[in-house]
């Protein structure tokens, strides 16, 4: 009951957030929503026994990104982004497409079956705690994944480098 | 007499209840504690920074108030919160309100990891210094909304300059304790401490002398303090990020950057200092010490916090303030890869077994 | 702790590639002249391509797997970097962005094409999609003062993100469904549990078949790829219309018939509306265009369109021949894109169609060379496209497929009217303007190789179809 009540909670939060993020005029006032919808997931995390995921969701995303983020918001202009408008025009389509996707995967849910579960259960987590599990995953039977997701961000620094840093026309 | 009240208690609602009512009632006494004694302590670590700075120029620092001018915080204190509120024009409101709220409450929520003497911490977490970095980057928040939302160039420069500063230090601070999480083989401060204690040295800052230089000059930047407080560059700046603040939500700011001073003392002293404890070898040469009660060894921990507090006071009143492009310099190509050489060679010695 | 080495003889192109793209990056500090890097790509190429011979076999806990399917694909997109490093020198001159780190980057981006190739799970599938795209859209964008090239990069990145976005949609429902994110295992676990029927499986098939159509442009979510093509460097149009697209298409094999292999009626209902909107749409829509690498955009998402069919018969026959397929594509569209980039000079784009005027009056070889990769993609005789094409309807037409073979043939004439049209022009009209042609050693080579790639399969087809038939046995 009680969490059922903390899902529900997190869960309405997190869509109401979210809309927040997406409707507010100033940007840096969505910022400001969305660093809040950063907690909440991480309250969602943290829920699910998750609690380094919780802390990393807090420490790289609403710590790192999200000024990042900020950073770039600050220096727009204002008034000129508080002169358009919020909603794009096509709205009725996109809210149609939106709805019947909804509509879809709510009803297809009925037709969830539980896969097979796993040998990490809550209590074996809590005993061996979850950061000692999921670094131990990571770096076995995960290593490969793991590697590429390296490479991906070496791609992100050169391509940042490549298209912000180089002098035009060498 | 714990026992007797939950039992009174669980006659009313029941066993579980009870034991829930009172652990968040112990809880609450906790919180209270720590606030309480941190904010004491902020008080008189202003009034101790005056006096340090005050002696190393050759000046007595304040007298008047008090004997040796020990009430001065109190009267500073007072002074702030009869100013007046003063909200300029072209603020954003909302977010200039808030600003304030979220610096110092992103400050007092770390205290609640932080353990001052075994067994003692409000939260005993498992991913406590996570935590600490994570609740240190939201402060940053604080500074760069105080500065956006004044609509004063000189809050803004200052909070742009912050955010750049605290987000580049911050991930040199996170490497630097990276060797300690590998020597420790746990996130939790308390263990932290415990595996500390039980190391020849007694210190991690022997083994670690590498991260622990750079969390020491990170620690600087973090806390905008000099010789990298370019964020409130008074000369430049006009005090930065809060010139446009005043009375109580001024003090906020001020209450916040020493409360943020404590916790970086603290988690430089739990992390590389060996916390509450005394390194093991002295203990076992005076062996009467270990009969001595849990709560004696706050002591401990808060001379070795007071070491780093003095540190940087005795470093404001040396050094000078460095340029920007220095700071970002130092911050990316020379910590940065200080702290990463520093977690490869803890992570080759912790495998080959010498950690 | 004891550490279990994996098996790494699977994984060394792979890893000779990942050194030679970090060698490159840090060559290019001393490295002043930037054609030397795109040699040492080459070399690396005829290493890695070497070691691919012997690599088959399954590694990382069966997360990583070389078979001849994963070799075809994978010599699809060797074929695609060597052209693309062959033709960009020259480009990157004239535009004035030669910089090395564009050889780093399309080693990177065909890294991950290779390890699509090789996920035998969906997070090393994610993750190498991901590689690939995040190094295509860095490349997209390269040239940073053209506004043009800035949007193409930008709309690529979020569509792509958005595609990113509906596949880990999808793989999270087919994780809460099967517990697994192995593709063998998650059709162990549908064939035995009975998930045949259930709706909640549909809806993340239909959630990768439309992360998928993304990545090969199928109809309707092909709307990034026209402004993509036009706005990327064209060395770089030429390098997407066939690396990203093969990959998809390897993903999409591997996916759907191995994954989803036993549910097969229920995803070709997804494929075939897919399959005939994008032949439908992209060769319309080719119709009209003006500019030449929109055309070709829109050309290639008719081709995505006719694989499909290969796709939806699902036997070994219609998997080889769209193996075949991809084979032949690579060379006569990097080809024709090759020319593209001959006719562009300094202050002269010579991207449009009216461009080619006369292009057979003033240079008769490059018009002969157009000529044959516009007959190719069209589909006529003896060209290796009409081989291909062939292979392909046929597969689909002994799977029961007939009547969207008739749609395909249909909208296959439709094209030939524009792709004609190039010939038309270069044959038939006046030169308006004479045209400067900016070659090099590089494009000479390249379009040496493609062209003698199209007539020689066109004439023998039988080895290429004999090899990708032999990938698919292994599959």
């Amino acid at each position: 009951m009680l969490q059922q009540l903390f899902f529900g909670y997190y869960a309405f939060m997190i869509i109401i957030l979210s809309l927040l993020v997406v409707t507010r005029g100033n940007p840096v006032h969505s910022v400001m929503w969305m660093l809040l919808l950063f907690f909440h997931i991480a309250g969602l995390y943290l829920f699910l026994n998750a609690e380094f995921i919780a802390a990393i969701q807090v420490i790289v995303y609403a710590g790192a990104i999200l000024v990042l983020f900020l950073f770039v918001v600050l220096l727009l202009n204002l008034r000129e982004e508080l002169s358009l408008r919020q909603i794009a025009g096509s709205w009725p389509a996109a809210f149609f497409i939106v709805a019947a996707l909804f509509i879809t995967v709510t009803a297809a849910l009925g037709a969830y079956v539980q896969g097979p579960v796993g040998s990490y259960s809550i209590e074996a987590i809590r005993s061996e705690t979850h950061t000692k599990a999921l670094g131990r995953l990571l770096y076995t039977e995960y290593l490969f994944p793991f590697e590429i997701a390296s490479l991906i961000l070496l791609v992100a620094v050169v391509g940042a480098v490549v298209l912000a840093k180089r002098k035009l026309r060498s | 007499m714990i026992s007797s009240v939950t039992s009174f208690l669980a006659s009313f609602v029941g066993e579980p209840m009870a034991d829930m009512i009172l652990n968040i009632v112990i809880i609450l006494i906790k919180v209270a504690v720590v606030i309480v004694g941190t904010l004491l302590h902020v008080a008189y670590a202003t009034y101790w920074e005056r006096k340090v700075i005050g002696h190393m120029q050759l000046r007595l620092g304040p007298r008047e108030v008090g004997p040796f001018g020990l009430l001065q915080p109190f009267a500073d204190g007072v002074k702030l919160f009869f100013k007046e509120d003063i909200i300029p024009a072209d603020a954003d409101k909302p977010i200039f309100y808030l600003a304030p709220v979220i610096f110092f409450t992103s400050a007092l929520t770390s205290l609640s990891v932080l353990p001052f003497f075994d067994g003692f911490a409000v939260a005993n977490i498992n991913v406590g210094l996570l935590f600490l970095l994570a609740m240190s980057s939201l402060g940053a928040y604080g500074i760069v909304m105080s500065g956006w939302s004044a609509g004063s160039k000189y809050s803004f420069l200052g909070g742009l300059r912050s955010a750049s500063q605290v987000i580049s230090y911050e991930i040199a601070m996170g490497l630097s304790l990276v060797g300690v999480m590998i020597m420790a083989g746990s996130l939790n401060l308390t263990e932290i401490v415990r595996a500390q204690y039980n190391y020849p040295t007694g210190f991690y800052a022997i083994p670690q002398i590498l991260g622990f230089f750079v969390f020491f000059v990170a620690m600087f930047a973090e806390t905008n303090r000099l010789p990298f407080d370019l964020p409130e560059a008074e000369s430049e700046l006009v005090a930065g990020y809060f010139t446009e603040y005043s009375g109580f939500r001024f003090a906020m700011f001020f209450l916040g950057e020493y409360t943020g001073m404590l916790i970086m003392s603290s988690i430089g002293t739990v992390c590389f200092l060996g916390g509450w404890t005394l390194p093991k070898f002295v203990m076992e040469a005076l062996p009467f010490l270990s009969e001595l009660p849990n709560f004696v060894w706050i002591v401990v921990f808060l001379a070795k916090v007071y070491v780093f507090m003095f540190l940087f006071y005795w470093v404001r009143a040396t050094l000078p303030r460095y340029r920007y492009d220095q700071l970002m310099n130092i911050g990316w190509k020379l910590l940065i890869p200080l702290a990463l050489v520093n977690v490869v060679f803890s992570g080759t010695l912790k495998i080959m077994g010498w950690f | 702790m004891p550490i279990a080495m994996p098996n790494l003889i699977p994984v060394m192109p792979e890893l000779v590639m990942t050194g030679v793209a970090i060698i490159l990056l840090m060559a290019e500090l001393v490295i002043k002249r930037k054609e030397t890097l795109g040699f040492l790509s080459l070399i690396s190429v005829g290493l890695i391509s070497y070691l691919l011979l012997g690599s088959a076999g399954t590694t990382f806990g069966g997360m990583f797997v070389s078979d001849g399917y994963s070799t075809f694909f994978k010599l699809i997109f060797m074929a695609n970097l060597v052209l693309t490093v062959l033709i960009s020198p020259k480009y990157l001159q004239t535009m004035r962005i030669n910089f090395g780190e564009y050889y780093a980057l399309t080693l990177f981006a065909t890294l991950g094409m290779m390890l699509m190739a090789s996920a035998a799970d969906i997070i090393v599938l994610y993750l190498g999609l991901e590689l690939m795209a995040l190094s295509t859209y860095v490349l997209a964008g390269f040239i940073r003062y053209d506004m043009k090239s800035n949007e193409a990069a930008i709309k690529y990145l979020l569509l792509g993100a958005f595609a990113s976005a509906i596949l880990l949609y999808g793989t999270s429902l087919i994780y809460g469904l099967t517990g697994t994110t192995n593709l063998r295992d998650i059709a162990v676990y549908i064939t035995h549990n009975g998930l045949a029927k259930n709706p909640l499986l549909m809806v993340s098939m239909i959630f990768f078949a439309v992360a998928f159509s993304f990545k090969i442009a199928a109809v309707p979510f092909h709307m990034w790829a026209p402004d993509a093509y036009e706005g990327a460097p064209t060395p770089i149009t030429a390098f997407m219309s066939v690396g990203p697209k093969a990959a998809g298409f390897a993903v999409l094999g591997r996916v759907f018939l191995v994954a989803f292999g036993s549910v097969k009626t229920d995803w070709s209902v997804i494929l075939i509306p897919i399959a005939v909107l994008t032949m439908a749409i992209g060769n319309i829509l080719a119709l009209s265009q003006t500019n030449i690498k929109r055309m070709l955009a829109y050309s290639s998402i008719a081709h995505a369109g006719y694989m499909l069919l290969g796709i939806i018969a699902g036997t070994p026959a219609g998997i080889s021949s769209v193996l075949n397929y991809m084979f032949i594509y690579a060379f006569m569209n990097i080809g024709a894109f090759a020319i593209v980039i001959m006719l562009r000079t300094e202050g002269f784009a010579g991207e449009d169609i009216s461009d080619y005027e006369g292009l057979g009056k003033t240079h008769p070889t490059a018009a002969a060379l157009m000529l044959v990769f516009m007959f190719s993609l069209t589909g006529i005789p003896p060209m290796a496209g009409f081989m291909g094409k062939f292979y392909l309807f046929m597969s689909a037409i002994n799977a029961g497929y007939t009547w969207i073979v008739i749609v395909a043939v249909l909208f296959s004439a439709i094209s030939a009217y524009f792709y004609l049209r190039i010939v038309m022009l270069m044959y038939m009209k006046e030169p308006k303007e004479v045209i400067q042609l900016n070659t090099s050693p590089g494009i000479g080579l390249a379009l040496a190789v493609t062209v003698s790639a199209v007539i020689l399969i066109g004439i023998l087809p039988a080895k290429v179809l004999a090899l990708a038939q032999q990938a698919v046995t292994s599959f």
